[in-house]
């Protein structure tokens, strides 16, 4: 290593760095498995938007939990779900983190307060919303965030929720991923509004970042966590990010510029941070023994997975009801 | 015992279960300082303070659904959607949310939440607030369905409902709010999922639940002048339903009829019809009928609601069709 002593800030920027490298190469690895079948189902990556993820899940506090969306791993990874649990239960194993029975649009780890990915778009608004009033109720020194997209700026979840959460004044944090495309539509086409206009309509202060800087992100939503716990009420950060993939794997994405889709490299959020770490004089070894850390924490887990029966199916009915105590 | 109506009853079971739990807490649209549409949750505002007893805006989805995030965050919310009709802006938060989260998260987590709402016609309350829905909900794996007959059965399956780890839609029939029973001081839980006894007779079983158990005694009564007793069953609870009840009773009777407020057409009483038609089809010695309102939405004009919502006469006539 270069230096003897480093900088708590170094520190910081390289933990957001693993962060978001996590996100990145668990799902470019579920980019292969799924091509090669081993991953089964519908899957939607948040490759070019780690950022969001990582920045916001650094400003949490241990008793937050957070609402996600269907494209929701990195929430998920971020907030830190074990890798194996992940893996095992993408890939339809035993293990699981969620038994098998939700995969990659409903994985959730209730013990570290994520309450699920989830495949309607919206849902996870008003789960969040109910988050931050067992907050309030309970007295608790937490706020609830709710991840959303673009696309869920029409539904009328998103509006409802503002006014509920402004009307209560809940700790709740709305977190919007722009990327600018409502599944296969450009938002400009889908909705009339701007979201800091929406979000001011109801009084709710609302704060717009690049969502490819992850130290904006991180600095934005530890601002705005003080200011909710603070008895400010709900805020609204709207990340502007870019979608790299499709809305699905396997999307042709016919409906986007060939032109822009060249381009994206410009805008990943991963080389901007590697770029400045390298500038506070981290060492490049240091970044490349980071990959190579986490790459193999992702193989032992695929490893684990491909070894791993797949979820016994005799008891289907088991779990759908908790039994009465 | 005190002597208390259907919505005192209900009254009685919040504010018993959220002195019992401080995790319990209550909102919905105008529950909290008018004290409900109906009244029932009259002075619980008061009693329990703001931060517990809540008056929402009309806005069924994130009430909905915030009941379900509160659920999965310590609290066992109580929810009252003021019409059942208008459950059909909350479908999303309870039957892609709350009723799948425990399932699909593999056990990790269960939606302890009660949705309290109003069904049934007699009030000249027109297509959209007199719908009987409960057959959407039951038909949904996750969800739990109770419809009390009674004060005594709507404090007893509120209060299971509460405690309950997992969702309950707790159906109240509007007609009967202000019907007067008997409540035990020391009334508790009753079980969800047991069916009770409301009249015992050995020729016929007549199934019902709600509303339509008083209606289902009438018939009762009247079949009796000519001879017939009928054994009604009480359901209490739709989803589960007490198939042992019923099957025990029908080896008792051999016959069967289900009534039922709700549109006959793929409601309850089909799903009742052919489990016994399966599983007790060697005690069958007749045809099982059913009696429930005609495939049309709930009329408005009195005479017209009222020939629409199934009378004892009904249940009568295919009490006889029974027997034939």
């Amino acid at each position: 290593m270069a230096r003897t002593t480093r900088r708590k800030k170094d520190d910081e920027r390289l933990a957001l760095y693993r962060s978001m490298l996590l996100i990145r190469r668990a799902e470019e690895r579920l980019r292969v498995l799924f091509a090669d079948g081993e991953v089964p189902g519908f899957i939607h990556l948040s490759i070019g938007q780690e950022a969001v993820a990582a920045g916001v899940a650094s400003a949490l506090g241990p008793d937050d939990t957070l609402a996600s969306t269907h494209r929701g791993h990195g929430h998920a990874l971020a907030r830190g779900m074990a890798l194996e649990g992940f893996f095992l239960e993408l890939m339809g194993r035993q293990g699981g983190i969620c038994g098998g029975r939700g995969g990659s649009m409903h994985v959730a780890d209730t013990s570290i307060g994520m309450l699920g990915a989830n495949g309607i778009v919206g849902a996870g608004l008003a789960i969040a919303v109910g988050s931050a009033l067992a907050h309030q109720v309970k007295g608790r020194d937490a706020i609830a965030v709710a991840f959303f997209g673009d696309g869920a700026m029409a539904e009328g979840a998103l509006h409802e929720s503002l006014n509920l959460a402004a009307l209560w004044k809940l700790p709740l944090l709305l977190v919007c991923e722009n990327n600018g495309w409502s599944e296969f539509s450009p938002t400009e086409r889908q909705f009339a509004a701007k979201l800091s206009d929406v979000a001011a309509a109801f009084g709710v202060p609302s704060r717009t970042v690049d969502g490819r800087d992850v130290e904006a992100v991180a600095e934005a939503a530890a601002k705005l966590r003080r200011e909710i716990v603070g008895g400010g009420g709900p805020r609204v950060l709207e990340c502007t990010v870019h979608r790299f993939g499709g809305h699905f794997e396997g999307d042709p994405q016919r409906y986007r510029d060939p032109a822009q889709l060249a381009e994206l490299d410009r805008h990943d959020p991963l080389a901007l941070a590697a770029a400045k770490l390298a500038k506070a004089g981290v060492a490049e070894t240091e970044l490349t023994a980071l990959a190579a850390e986490v790459e193999e924490q992702i193989e032992r887990a695929v490893g684990r997975a491909r070894a791993a029966p797949p979820p016994p199916a005799d008891d289907i009915a088991g779990l759908v009801y908790r039994a009465v105590p | 015992m005190t002597e208390l109506r259907f919505g005192q009853a209900i009254n009685k079971a919040l504010a018993d279960a959220m002195a019992a739990d401080e995790s319990v807490i209550l909102f919905g649209e105008d529950v909290a300082e008018p004290g409900g549409p109906f009244g029932v949750t009259r002075g619980l505002r008061k009693r329990f303070g703001e931060l517990r007893v809540r008056d929402t805006p009309i806005s069924e989805g994130v009430i909905s659904g915030a009941a379900v995030g509160a659920a999965l965050s310590g609290l066992r919310p109580v929810l009252e959607i003021m019409f059942m009709d208008f459950t059909t802006l909350a479908m999303d938060a309870l039957v892609n949310q709350a009723a799948k989260a425990h399932f699909m998260f593999g056990g990790q987590a269960s939606v302890p939440m009660v949705l309290r709402t109003p069904h049934g016609g007699g009030l000249s309350a027109g297509p959209q607030h007199s719908q009987c829905l409960e057959a959407w909900f039951a038909h949904v794996p996750g969800l739990k369905v109770a419809c009390p007959s009674n004060p005594a059965d709507a404090y007893g399956l509120l209060r299971a409902a509460i405690e309950d780890p997992n969702p309950v839609i707790f159906v109240e029939n509007k007609a009967l709010y202000a019907l007067k029973g008997e409540v035990a001081d020391d009334a508790g839980a009753e079980p969800l999922g047991s069916a009770r006894t409301a009249r015992v007779g050995r020729d016929v079983t007549v199934v019902s639940y709600g509303a339509t158990v008083a209606t289902a005694l009438q018939a009762a009564e009247a079949l009796s002048g000519d001879g017939i007793e009928a054994e009604v069953i009480d359901l209490r609870t739709v989803q589960p339903w007490d198939r042992d009840a019923v099957l025990a009773s029908l080896a008792r009777t051999h016959r069967l009829a289900i009534a039922h407020e709700a549109v006959e057409a793929f409601g309850v009483g089909a799903e009742i019809a052919a489990a016994m038609a399966d599983i007790g089809f060697y005690e069958l010695d007749g045809p099982i009928v059913r009696v429930g309102a005609p495939f049309a939405p709930v009329p408005f004009a009195k005479t017209v609601e009222a020939a629409y919502i199934p009378g004892p006469d009904d249940i009568v006539r295919a009490v006889r069709r029974s027997m034939e």
